[in-house]
């Protein structure tokens, strides 16, 4: 059975090409995905995200709890409002998930997680809070849903359409989020540009939707917002890393807390194994288009790509990928790309960030 | 669904022109280029290349996937359309003019194995 968010509707009406993604039915795009990245890159676009679930946390045990559950450490999160990037961990060290945790209050916390990785992950929390015996609740709050507004423009199109906000969210530096009213407004994103991510009463959404398109907010499926996460070298669930793949290999070990004396689940697999892969990024200098699973040969071994797509920022084909230790950026490498080997040079995994070119 | 009756089409979306000279012009429906999506790369067969029917000619790729392009029918390529290459963005603006690639057929009568434009339509709509 097929999910909808309660925005299903509108996308239709606004002449969305709908796909299954995770299980819910969801915005490819709404007409044409390359205008639609531009639209973030250089004005503002906006984003049904409702998909993803947020989850409460709350209680005396909330913070001791979220300390052991989540490989980054929570204790970095001080002043109210404070987000946190963090992946959740099996015992193995492979990642059940990637999520935002906000730090709303002490023994308040909000957790966004992925749509089709939810339910496995509300499983997974709920069976380590038992059996930590904490004292400590867990509400998916599918009550609300989540529009992200992105791009240079966006702060400015959110104020025009919820005047009430602005002087709350004005000041808000990139990663953290104010509660105004029932909105829950965050300075955080998916695409490498300055923008709003609002949680709201699902009821409020279609309104809040309509007002933000009446502004020239250009609506976006999850195709650009694919093309913007990648440029943006942002990782997703499932393809740059699932349950099998360590953080240390994915690029996330600036998320992981090996240091602290603190105990997380899958720490003891991170020491174990250490860092086995290099993830980095790839640009394509021959024609044609890098996609996940392609073979990258290396001077050290072969790799293969996670995450593969064309630039429209940069115009070329850009990947994430899984290299052998000893490869760094500057270094050329092959691609195997159908019955060809294709050359491409090793980066930084950051392609565009604020609508600029981050290659040297 | 934009199919145009003069033209001749395969179940996996190619569409096919007979001209005046005996060659075929071959290219992807509109139908495929709405599938796909914003095109951004066409990588076209080398003129003087014999295919058979069904053998993979071209290919096409969207920011999302790659499609392959089938020969319609055997023949030998005789032109490429360098247009495509350089803009595959064209094939999304007007399929049937952004043709691909052209073939003489091996035997004119395999143009008869093709589909017409109720039958493709029929083949979409299946």
């Amino acid at each position: 059975m097929t999910q909808k968010t309660v925005l299903n509707d509108t996308h239709r009406r606004f002449s969305a090409k709908m796909v299954d993604f995770g299980g819910w039915d969801m915005p490819l795009h709404y007409g044409s995905q390359i205008e639609e990245h531009h639209a973030v890159r250089r004005d503002c676009g906006m984003f049904d995200v409702s998909h993803m679930c947020a989850v409460d946390c709350r209680g005396p045990d909330a913070r001791p709890f979220l300390l052991r559950l989540l490989a980054n450490n929570v204790d970095k999160l001080k002043t109210p409002g404070k987000a946190l990037y963090s992946a959740m961990l099996n015992e193995t060290g492979g990642v059940v998930d990637d999520l935002i945790v906000y730090f709303v209050g002490e023994g308040d916390y909000r957790l966004v997680i992925n749509a089709g990785t939810a339910a496995k992950d509300l499983a997974w929390m709920a069976a380590r809070l038992a059996e930590w015996r904490l004292d400590a609740t867990l509400t998916p709050r599918r009550d609300l849903a989540m529009i992200a507004v992105q791009g240079p423009n966006a702060r400015a199109r959110v104020w025009q359409a919820l005047p009430e906000t602005r002087a709350a969210s004005e000041g808000l530096k990139p990663f953290f989020a104010v509660t105004v009213g029932d909105l829950f407004i965050a300075s955080t994103g998916y695409t490498g540009e300055d923008g709003f991510e609002i949680a709201l009463p699902a009821a409020r959404a279609e309104v809040l939707w309509q007002a933000l398109a009446d502004l020239g907010v250009r609506p976006c499926g999850l195709g650009a917002r694919d093309t913007l996460r990648l440029e943006a070298g942002m990782n997703l669930y499932g393809q740059d890393m699932d349950e099998t793949v360590s953080p240390l290999d994915a690029g996330l070990a600036w998320t992981v807390d090996l240091a602290a004396p603190r105990d997380f689940v899958g720490k003891n697999a991170l020491l174990a194994h250490g860092q086995r892969w290099q993830f980095l990024g790839l640009v394509l200098e021959d024609r044609g288009v890098l996609r996940a699973h392609q073979k990258v040969f290396a001077a050290q071994g072969e790799g293969e790509i996670t995450s593969g797509t064309f630039s429209p920022t940069l115009q070329q084909s850009i990947a994430l990928a899984r290299l052998p230790s000893g490869v760094v950026p500057g270094d050329r490498v092959q691609v195997e790309i159908r019955d060809k080997r294709l050359t491409a040079r090793v980066v930084r995994p950051l392609f565009v960030r604020h609508g600029a070119s981050q290659l040297a | 669904m934009n199919v145009p009756a003069n033209l001749k089409y395969t179940k996996s979306h190619e569409w096919v022109r007979l001209e005046a000279d005996g060659s075929v012009t071959v290219g992807i429906t509109d139908h495929a280029q709405d599938l796909l999506g914003d095109l951004v790369f066409v990588e076209l067969p080398d003129t003087g290349r014999a295919l058979a029917a069904g053998e993979e000619a071209a290919v096409v790729e969207s920011v999302k996937a790659a499609a392959d392009v089938y020969a319609p029918l055997a023949g030998t390529v005789t032109e490429i359309n360098q247009g495509v290459v350089d803009a595959p963005e064209t094939v999304n603006q007007d399929a049937y003019a952004a043709w691909l690639f052209r073939l003489a057929p091996a035997s004119a009568a395999d143009l008869d194995t093709l589909l017409d434009a109720a039958a493709y339509t029929a083949s979409v709509a299946a």
